[in-house]
């Protein structure tokens, strides 16, 4: 990122105001469906996505991963293979102990 | 640059360094006391194992009551015996000491990427190892919850425990630290020529070790965050509804499952496994390279099968837990893939074995070591298999066929690696060699001893003797016609220490020896002999810093007039 | 002789030292507090009765602080791009709003916490509060740390600035990941423990 043109800076600025006027917006959707009666799956569902949105447009512009090096990408990568293994594969033995 | 090095105070030079050759033998330093004080724990609780409830020769006194080990303070020697060994010790060694003091140099770098980040990462473990040593002076002596601290037992455990979870966090972080810099110095510090397919395989080894560092141990520092909280504010992560305890019931909130501490603490421990072994394949690969005079057999195959291995190592851990009750459709699941990381690691010792082939083997310390290490570590992967199978794994969990196991992988695996490495590398680290003699006598006594500590256990296991009982054994109906071994293991074990004074003399005499100043003694390929003095300059570590222009083991090149050719001779 | 790209990128992985070394640390933090989600998980699934967040937690005071912490985020980012057009002036008073953020954040959980606790709901109450505390006190615990590291480049360390300044943007860009990691972990933080 340090080659930027001021221009360019200038570009990433706008773009930071609009990100955050998104996780703003989307703040308030996720308080105003927790106040709505979606049961825990629906609810739980549905939290989880307005999260990663927010989580993503925070990671891709303010952290600049849309466009970042390939370095970086394949470190995440594999951070987010473990991370899933890290909370799926202990859940899904919880599942199955309750199942017997 | 020397007028720098005159303006250093003894305290900058040698305490608070941020040369990474002096952090490496800080941390080697600090870790092969930190082995020997482990297994001199070891050693008073062997004596209780085969003459239990008799005074202790030496250290009787220290431990009170007649001399006599009592059973808490058994368990306590138990749980820092393994702490100690293997975050204290072991780990240290391979990854702090050797990969802090051999990366960079061979990978042409002329520092690690963040000197102060690795001086702070010794600091850390240096004040974790200290805590850790705290922990036997509290009331109730040190953690006694075997060094996996176990739920509910550990939360309701004396202070001890505390002191061991707040040495951990300790440790962790300074392992975070430490493989951050491993990971930026391999990727970013690579001298020009060096690509990823002409690192020397003990690069490799560390750069994997240090991603499994990073990923896998911040989930166990989660899980000693929360068993802190179970043990300081009173929650019930790890405690389940109605536990009782001595004839009550505690008063907590319940609701939480030791399951999970099993879960978090394996997703480290399991990774912990390779990140043993990586380093020891590493330091066998240079040397075995080295004094065969050929190439390693099946270079790529190595790095690929220690890429798999490292990933495969996130997917295995729950075959600790077969006895648990977590379901057989998971014990299935892990028990296919406990089979599917043997592949990468047989592919591993197969390669080494091959490279044997045809070599003209010059046997002198470190190769005796290395060759001793590759059937031992085969003994050690092989009694595994029984283990990752569940049906098999329900006789034999917590007996001493598992201790017989992973000792196996570990002493006379990892060890005899470590030992190997510092054979081979003590003439660059010093200038100076090690004596010969004295080497092999350590190798060959260390080598028959090893086994008659390890190899007993095996037998004791299958017969069903528990791992975790006190008096060895004496009142336990299945071990009656496996008795005598204790006392087998036991003497071997005496022995096994006694015969490291040929290590602890070798050591000495060769430092207080004449300088030789070779440059390199083994006539090696690698940058670190082949571009530098021995020892390595101060700061920077290269008059001039080398370009590679060819693989790392590029030996008995047919063109060539002498059997070996630097990675930095150009083509 | 110094380290080689602490400045500059390699030009083959198009990265400064720095830079990779603290998207490493995140990787890692990314374990740690998953870790806890982890465990959160499986403390929640494997009981009957959970109670929701709304039953203990002040939903109201918590949306605020999260609109504290994206807003904190869009002036770190500012700091960092003000830098960038060389308007020093700029990047002074965007990392002094980003701390005042950071600090009305902390006040904010202060009053909750402390609420709390004169309530009687105290992390041994239950499992829910118990994580509610592990997970945001931890959370706590990482903004101090960015904290002290904005304030150290804001007053102290900005000498730099006119010594390297490139280097200087560096320092601010490594903070700013930083600073959108603990951001980004409250994002998730907030519904997992206050909504559902």
């Amino acid at each position: 990122m340090s080659e930027l043109t001021p221009e360019q800076v200038k570009h990433h600025i706008k773009t930071y105001v609009l990100v955050f006027v998104a996780l703003a917006f989307l703040t308030i959707v996720t308080v105003a469906i927790s106040y709505l009666d979606l049961g825990v799956v629906g609810g739980v569902v549905l939290a989880l996505i307005v999260a990663s949105i927010k989580g993503s447009l925070v990671a891709c512009y303010f952290m600049h991963l849309i466009d970042e090096k390939v370095t970086i990408y394949w470190t995440l990568i594999a951070t987010v293979v473990a991370f899933l293994i890290l909370i799926f594969v202990p859940l899904s033995t919880m599942l199955a102990q309750a199942k017997i | 640059m020397s007028a720098e090095q005159h303006k250093q105070s003894f305290l900058t030079k040698y305490i608070f360094s941020t040369d990474h050759k002096v952090i490496g033998l800080q941390y080697g330093i600090t870790s092969l006391v930190w082995l020997l004080f482990g297994f001199a724990l070891m050693m008073i609780m062997r004596y209780q194992l085969a003459y239990p409830e008799s005074p202790i020769p030496f250290v009787g006194s220290i431990i009170g009551d007649g001399g006599i080990l009592p059973s808490e303070m058994y368990n306590s020697l138990g749980a820092m015996h393994g702490t100690i060994m293997i975050f204290l010790g072991v780990v240290p060694l391979a990854f702090g000491a050797f990969g802090n003091y051999f990366v960079p140099l061979q990978i042409g770098a002329i520092d690690m990427a963040f000197p102060k980040l690795n001086a702070a990462s010794y600091w850390m473990y240096f004040i974790g190892s200290v805590i850790m040593a705290v922990g036997f002076f509290v009331p109730g002596g040190a953690a006694n919850s075997g060094w996996t601290s176990y739920p509910p037992l550990a939360d309701i455990a004396t202070t001890g425990q505390t002191v061991w979870l707040f040495g951990m966090v300790m440790l962790i972080t300074s392992s975070l630290l430490g493989s951050v810099n491993i990971l930026v110095t391999v990727i970013q510090l690579r001298t020009e020529g060096m690509t990823w397919m002409k690192l020397p395989i003990f690069v490799w080894t560390q750069f994997i070790t240090a991603f499994l560092l990073l990923l896998a141990f911040p989930p166990l520092e989660a899980a000693g965050v929360l068993q802190l909280m179970d043990r300081l504010a009173g929650t019930s992560f790890f405690m389940p509804s109605g536990l009782v305890v001595s004839g009550e019931v505690l008063t907590n909130a319940g609701g939480g499952s030791p399951l999970l501490w099993q879960h978090l603490f394996w997703f480290l421990a399991h990774p912990e496994v390779y990140v043993l072994i990586l380093p020891a394949f590493g330091i066998i690969t240079e040397i075995i390279a080295n004094n065969t005079r050929k190439p390693i057999w099946g270079y790529k195959a190595l790095v690929y099968a220690m890429v798999f291995l490292g990933f495969m190592s996130f997917i295995v851990w729950a075959h600790h837990m077969y006895i648990t009750g977590m379901g057989t459709s998971i014990g299935a699941f892990f028990q296919t893939t406990t089979m599917i990381i043997s592949i990468p690691s047989v592919v591993i010792l197969t390669a080494l074995l091959l490279s044997l082939w045809g070599g003209s083997i010059r046997f002198n310390t470190p190769m005796l070591f290395a060759l001793g290490f590759i059937p031992m570590f085969g003994i050690g992967g092989l009694t595994g298999l029984p283990l990752g199978l569940a049906a098999a794994d329900i006789h034999l969990h917590d007996t001493y066929y598992v201790i017989g196991h992973f000792h196996y992988v570990v002493a006379p695996g990892t060890i005899f690696a470590l030992f190997a490495g510092i054979y081979y590398w003590f003439p660059k680290m010093t200038g100076k060699r090690t004596n010969e003699t004295l080497g092999k006598l350590h190798f060959f006594f260390s080598m028959i001893f090893m086994n008659g500590v390890f190899m007993p256990m095996f037998v004791q296991g299958l017969a069903g003797v528990s791992r975790r009982l006190w008096d060895g054994g004496e009142t336990y109906a299945h071990a009656a016609d496996v008795l005598y071994l204790n006392e087998v293991m036991s003497v071997s074990a005496w022995l096994l220490g006694l015969a490291q004074i040929f290590f602890i003399v070798n050591m000495i005499i060769s430092l207080f020896g004449k300088k030789t100043g070779e440059k390199n003694p083994w006539n090696a390929t690698t940058l670190e002999w082949t571009d530098t003095t021995s020892p390595p300059l101060g700061h920077g570590n290269f008059e001039v810093v080398p370009s590679v222009y060819r693989g790392p083991y590029e030996y008995s090149v047919p063109d060539d007039e002498q059997d070996f050719t630097p990675q930095s001779k150009k083509v | 002789m110094d380290i080689p790209f602490t400045v500059k990128n390699r030009p083959d992985t198009g990265l400064y030292n720095g830079k990779l070394g603290v998207w490493l640390f995140l990787a890692s933090e990314v374990m740690l507090f998953g870790g806890l989600f982890s465990a959160y998980i499986f403390l929640r699934t494997g009981v009957e009765q959970w109670p929701t967040g709304s039953e203990y937690l002040d939903i109201p005071l918590a949306t605020l602080n999260t609109l504290f912490l994206i807003t904190s985020s869009v002036t770190m980012v500012m700091s960092w791009a003000s830098l960038k057009l060389n308007d020093f002036k700029k990047f002074k008073i965007y990392s002094g709003v980003t701390l005042l953020l950071a600090l009305a954040f902390l006040v904010v959980k202060y009053f909750e916490y402390t609420h709390k606790f004169h309530v009687g709901y105290l992390p041994s109450t239950n499992n829910f509060l118990g994580i509610y505390f592990t997970m945001t006190g931890l959370h706590v615990l990482h903004i101090i740390g960015g904290m002290i590291c904005i304030f150290y480049f804001w007053i102290p360390g900005a000498k730099m600035w006119e010594s390297d300044p490139e280097r200087f943007t560096n320092r601010i860009e490594i903070v700013g990941l930083y600073w959108h990691f603990v951001d980004l972990v409250w994002i998730f933080l907030f519904p997992v423990l206050y909504l559902l």
